[in-house]
């Protein structure tokens, strides 16, 4: 596997430009002959089909629900962030970078980290020309609020429901190109595989949701815009439907998978209530602004809240970290949640949850400006709990919320098989072991709106267009794999459900690769693995036919990709062994408590190449440098 | 003209005329009830009834501009055409909206916001439009109804005709019906037009129950005061009617 | 807590459907209505049955995926909720609920309690944006917006397009959905040179999918999960008859030279 990142040979300020100005092109009259296949339409996938058709390619666009509406970025709450300095508190480009790369525990190619700091605010721009309401002051100026990890107000949002707005404004840009012909939109219809040719990625085999039908699809290039993998834990903040089907099905095929121990526990998520329970509720880390989090100093204290005094409250975060408080970045938020939880300091009935208390908040304040601030948030929590935070501290715990890992890239995006690109939370690229608040959409929409439709043609006007058609056996061929899979599953007809078998995954999960990980609690989860993978293939069952709507079979297809992909995740945190960001190895940590990094041996990305199914992968590693930035040591405290 | 066609072709067009009509309706009905009332202001020094001059008045208007009675009859022309451009737009509308709710829930239904009257606008509207054949050939045209009918003596027909509690019955209750028809409809022709907003919402909402009662108590005071005796008899020396000084 | 459920099935749009009568046992109230059902398609699978199609995606509310009548109401008998945010503790031990797909001749059902809610994307892609391509964009606080009307506007954006609206309206109207699409971007000064051209495209689109019209009883506003008002219907027929009776019929005419 050959791993060429193509960092473009300038002084790190002027890399996007002087690459820009040395693409090749594609000429309008040429676009609309190339066909580029995009496959799901949250921030990044609805940008970029949108950006690239209205430049003339000729896009086709997939996503599993029945609306590109409903991707997950729907779900983003808090904001994105933006290095405008409309608040005169000394933010640039450079200071982006910088919490960017500091947040993600140098782990990341600074390269694209520099870039994405530097596109921040052209997003702003492009999401207000969109119509996106985003908060103004009374003046009609954009307002800014904080956010985790960083010391400028930098970020941008819509109450609590920026990723709404930020993808309606995409979907937006989508449904006009729709109309106007240059994207045919494909709904309800589940990418299974990618159609490699000669090396290049030239198409995608499909199941239509509603009538099970398997579909080839041929092009000059894909894009997988598929999203993170979270649910490989089973509860996670994701929504159900979330996968890593598109991107683990690339790897099968040759893609490098870099990463997949980096995942972020998301620190303030409303804690699990029962073993039924389907997907966790994330609460916005804005909530951290005002909000103090707190447990009683005392174990297994069962007083109400309201009744501890103050001396005998633990503001842990406060204590710990006096400088960043509550605003420490995710990863520390979560694993302190986990130690005090751990000590017995948990609250709730199951012990597993800190409260996070607005009390001082609206003493201070007073209930309109924390009530303008979150009160949607407080009502969600409500509806959630049936509690109000209004009178009541929220409980909170850590939940899997985002995946750093994801398909291995190069700064044009494009995974080490040309032709397949992937955007925004499905390629790894821009976030290290550990991401900053409200720059996940910042991510999809930089890749989406600015990168993806430029370094796309550099890609195409290397090629003829159209040279391959779905009549090319290797598309028949990946037909007939993808439906002997799912014959094989509905043929077993065993006694265990999909559901079931998931929430094990989860729980061995989250035992062993979750918050902190451990040499041998990733070897037990490597063994047990396959175990629940055998019974998944020996004992599975499916009701009803693969020739109609079966969501059960949507989920087994789904599950049957996380049953592989989970036992690289634990392969690659036991293979790094150090701490970085999110990825707390108990055996690399400093008198503190903190993750320790090794640099001198872990400085690189591990990019791993699928040996076939039955042998061990093999890890490749891309060597990271730091030059703009200098490597330290991650220090919240001071 | 095409633009009254493209609005016409539209749904929401549709709902604007049937808004408009409505409204000019409700102007015609205030209009009348102004003049009804009159019945209540007595007989002029030469003993006609108020009422009557205002009858006579109605055709002398515009007079020697328009033709007597040529006013009466544009204000009759454009509330009839508004009725049956409100008639025909709604009835495509309602065949419209079952084509497109063609299965029903088995659950029965619970509505929280949509009133009674809101629900029932297609039958009040049915049951004033029955009536109006009826008040027509009643008082205008005359041949319906006890009474003898006299053309221009208002007063007495009216007095006639509210003898009979059946009658009384009869108008008292489609004055209630057409009172529960405007107190959706008056509300709803705002919203349709787009002049209703939150902050308006409220004086519209009491706007429109004061007219469904203003409109029900204007018009149903007459019948009742006529069958309860708080009316005077018809004089009989009123100088237009033969028939009546015959008596 | 039990329950004794009354659920449409139906294989495919050309076959017809019915209600089943499941009973479901030992729920806790602070499982929620999605995850009893979950439980319901878990406990059928291992009988045997084929588990009840039905949508849900983001179970928090705001991808508006989940489409149930429950009872007559969709999304359930709480106000202001999606299905996937009603908990079963809003319902006592023993009740029978009924569940149903939404209804509509614009949704016709896919399966079970799964309809398609394509009509909704037709009428965003016959004019719900502001046509502008991506690259580099004027400074945004170089037009100032009034916090309210960025406010108002949202109140509409808020819209997750779940269709509530028109299920819960007697007629099957989509009049709240189109007006809160009208009004989110008519509101704001980035969506005033189309602003009427859009009206027209998005309300005639809606009529062309044979959604019903509006008869002003406000159930929509009643079954909205994000509450969204009427007020935008009457901003909506405004701008509709605006543009429909005064405004230049053909405002692209004019550049049909250049």
């Amino acid at each position: 596997m050959e791993l060429d990142a193509k960092i473009p040979e300038a002084p790190i300020e002027d890399m996007w430009n002087t690459h820009k100005e040395h693409m090749r092109l594609v000429g309008p009259r040429n676009r609309p002959h190339y066909k580029v296949i995009v496959v799901g339409t949250g921030l990044a996938g609805a940008s970029a089909a949108s950006s690239m058709a209205a430049m003339g390619y000729h896009v086709e666009s997939f996503c599993f629900q029945d609306s590109p509406r409903r991707a997950h970025s729907i779900a983003a709450q808090g904001g994105i962030n933006a290095s405008k300095d409309y608040r005169n508190d000394g933010d640039s480009t450079y200071r982006l970078f910088y919490d960017t790369q500091k947040g993600g525990d140098y782990r990341s190619r600074e390269a694209n980290v520099w870039r994405l700091a530097e596109l921040s605010t052209d997003i702003i721009d492009q999401a207000v020309a969109q119509g996106v309401p985003f908060a103004r002051e009374y003046g009609g100026m954009l307002a800014n609020r904080s956010f985790g990890g960083v010391l400028v107000e930098r970020t941008f949002y819509c109450r609590g429901e920026t990723g709404q707005q930020l993808l309606l404004g995409a979907c937006s840009a989508l449904a006009n190109q729709i109309h106007a012909g240059g994207v045919i939109m494909h709904t309800r219809k589940e990418m299974l595989d990618v159609v490699i040719i000669e090396g290049r990625a030239r198409g995608i085999v499909t199941r239509d949701l509603v009538t099970g039908a398997l579909e080839s699809h041929a092009a000059d290039a894909v894009v997988l815009a598929s999203g993170g993998y979270s649910n490989v834990y089973y509860l996670s903040t994701n929504a159900k439907g979330c996968n890593v089907t598109a991107t683990w099905r690339a790897h099968k095929r040759g893609a490098g998978f870099a990463n997949p121990c980096y995942n972020q526990i998301h620190p303030t998520c409303i804690p699990v209530s029962g073993e039924y329970q389907s997907k966790l509720t994330l609460m916005s880390e804005s909530l951290r602004n005002d909000g103090r989090i707190w447990v009683p100093r005392q174990a297994s204290d069962k007083r109400s809240p309201s009744d501890i005094p103050d001396a005998e409250r633990y503001y842990y975060l406060e204590e710990r970290y006096p400088r960043f408080g509550n605003l420490v970045p995710r990863d520390v938020a979560s694993r302190n949640a986990k130690e005090v939880c751990d000590d017995g300091l948990g609250v709730g009935p199951s012990g597993l949850g800190v409260y996070l208390d607005f009390k001082d908040a609206i003493q201070d304040k007073g209930d309109d400006v924390i009530g303008s601030r979150y009160e949607n948030l407080f009502e969600m929590y409500e509806k959630i709990t049936g509690e109000s935070p209004w009178n009541t501290p929220m409980r909170i715990f850590p939940a899997p919320h985002y995946t750093m890992g994801g398909l291995w890239v190069d700064y044009n995006l494009m995974s080490n098989l040309p032709g397949l690109f992937a955007v925004g939370e499905a390629n790894f690229s821009d976030h290290g072991a550990n991401r900053l608040g409200a720059s996940s959409m910042m991510q999809c929409l930089a890749d989406g709106y600015f990168i993806i439709p430029l370094t796309i043609g550099d890609y195409l006007s290397r090629y003829e267009y159209g040279d391959v058609d779905t009549s090319h056996p290797a598309f028949a061929d990946a037909e007939r794999e993808a439906k002997g899979r799912l014959d094989r599953m509905l043929s077993i007809q065993g006694s265990e459900t999909v559901e079931s078998l998931h929430r094990e995954l989860g729980r061995v999960m989250w035992d062993h690769c979750g918050i902190a990980r451990n040499a041998e609690g990733l070897k037990e989860a490597i063994t047990k693995i396959p175990e629940i993978r055998d019974r998944f293939w020996n004992n599975l069952r499916i009701t009803g036919s693969g020739a109609q709507l079966n969501q059960t079979l949507e989920h087994a297809g789904r599950l049957a990709d996380f049953l592989e992909f989970s036992e690289l995740m634990c392969r690659d945190a036991l293979a790094r062994n150090e701490s970085a960001g999110c990825h707390f190895r108990e055996e690399h940590q400093t008198k503190e408590g903190e993750a320790k990094r090794d640099d001198q041996n872990f400085s690189h990305v591990s990019v791993w190449e699928h040996q076939g199914t039955d042998n061990e992968p093999l890890m490749h590693k891309e060597p990271l440098s730091f030059e703009a930035l200098p490597l330290a040591q991650r220090n919240y405290k001071t | 003209m095409s633009r009254l066609g493209n609005l016409y072709q539209s749904v929401i067009g549709k709902k604007a005329i049937v808004a408009v009509t409505g409204s000019i309706m409700i102007g015609f009905l205030l209009l009348h009830g102004w003049g009804n009332l009159k019945v209540f202001s007595g007989a002029t020094a030469a003993g006609v009834p108020e009422v009557d001059v205002y009858a006579d008045f109605l055709r002398t208007m515009g007079v020697p501009i328009l033709p007597y009675g040529s006013a009466l009859w544009i204000i009759r022309i454009v509330v009839l055409v508004s009725l049956i451009l409100h008639v025909i737009c709604v009835v495509q509308l309602a065949r419209h909206n079952r084509k497109a709710r063609p299965v029903h829930y088995k659950h029965a239904r619970n509505f929280e916001e949509a009133t009674l009257p809101a629900r029932a606008m297609i039958y009040t509207g049915s049951i004033v439009v029955l009536f109006l054949g009826f008040h027509l050939a009643q008082f205008t045209v005359g041949g319906v109804g006890s009474a003898p009918f006299v053309q221009g003596d208002v007063y007495g027909n009216l007095y006639g005709a509210f003898q009979h509690p059946v009658y009384v019955a009869l108008y008292v209750g489609v004055m209630a019906v057409i009172g529960i028809h405007l107190y959706h409809g008056a509300w709803s022709l705002f919203q349709t037009l787009g002049w209703d907003n939150p902050d308006r919402n409220k004086s519209l909402r009491m706007l429109s129950v004061a007219l469904g009662v203003g409109i029900f108590l204007a018009f149903s005071a007459i019948p009742i005061s006529f069958f309860s005796g708080e009316m005077n008899k018809p004089s009989l020396q009123h100088a237009d009617t033969s028939s009546r000084s015959n008596k | 807590m039990n329950f004794t459920l009354r659920i449409w099935r139906q294989t495919d749009a050309n076959t017809d459907g019915d209600l089943e009568t499941y009973k479901v046992q030992d729920i806790e109230p602070t499982c929620s209505f999605l995850e009893m059902m979950d439980i319901l398609n878990e406990r059928l699978t291992e009988r045997n049955v084929e588990p009840v199609a039905f949508d849900s995606d983001c179970r928090e509310g705001i991808c508006g995926m989940c489409s149930m009548v429950i009872n007559g109401k969709p999304h359930g008998p709480k106000d202001g909720t999606t299905t996937c945010q009603l908990y079963m503790r809003h319902f006592e031990d023993g009740d029978e609920i009924t569940i149903e797909p939404w209804r509509s001749a614009a949704f016709p059902v896919t399966r079970d309690l799964i309809v398609d809610r394509s009509a909704f994307d037709r009428i965003m892609q016959a004019g719900g944006y502001v046509t502008v391509h991506s690259g580099p964009k004027p400074e945004p606080n170089a037009i100032p917006i009034e916090p309210s009307i960025a406010e108002e506007a949202l109140d509409a954006a808020c819209c997750i397009g779940c269709g509530a609206c028109v299920a819960a309206c007697p007629n099957g109207a989509a009049m709240l959905y189109t007006s809160a699409k009208v009004s989110h971007l008519g509101l704001l000064p980035q969506g005033q040179p189309e602003r009427f051209e859009r009206v027209q495209k998005m309300v005639h689109q809606m009529e062309a999918e044979g959604f019903g019209s509006c008869r002003n009883y406000a159930e929509c506003e009643a079954a909205c999960p994000k509450e969204i008002s009427i007020k935008f219907i009457g901003r909506m027929n405004r701008d509709f008859l605006k543009s429909t009776l005064i405004l230049p019929n053909n405002p692209r005419g004019k550049m049909d030279s250049q």
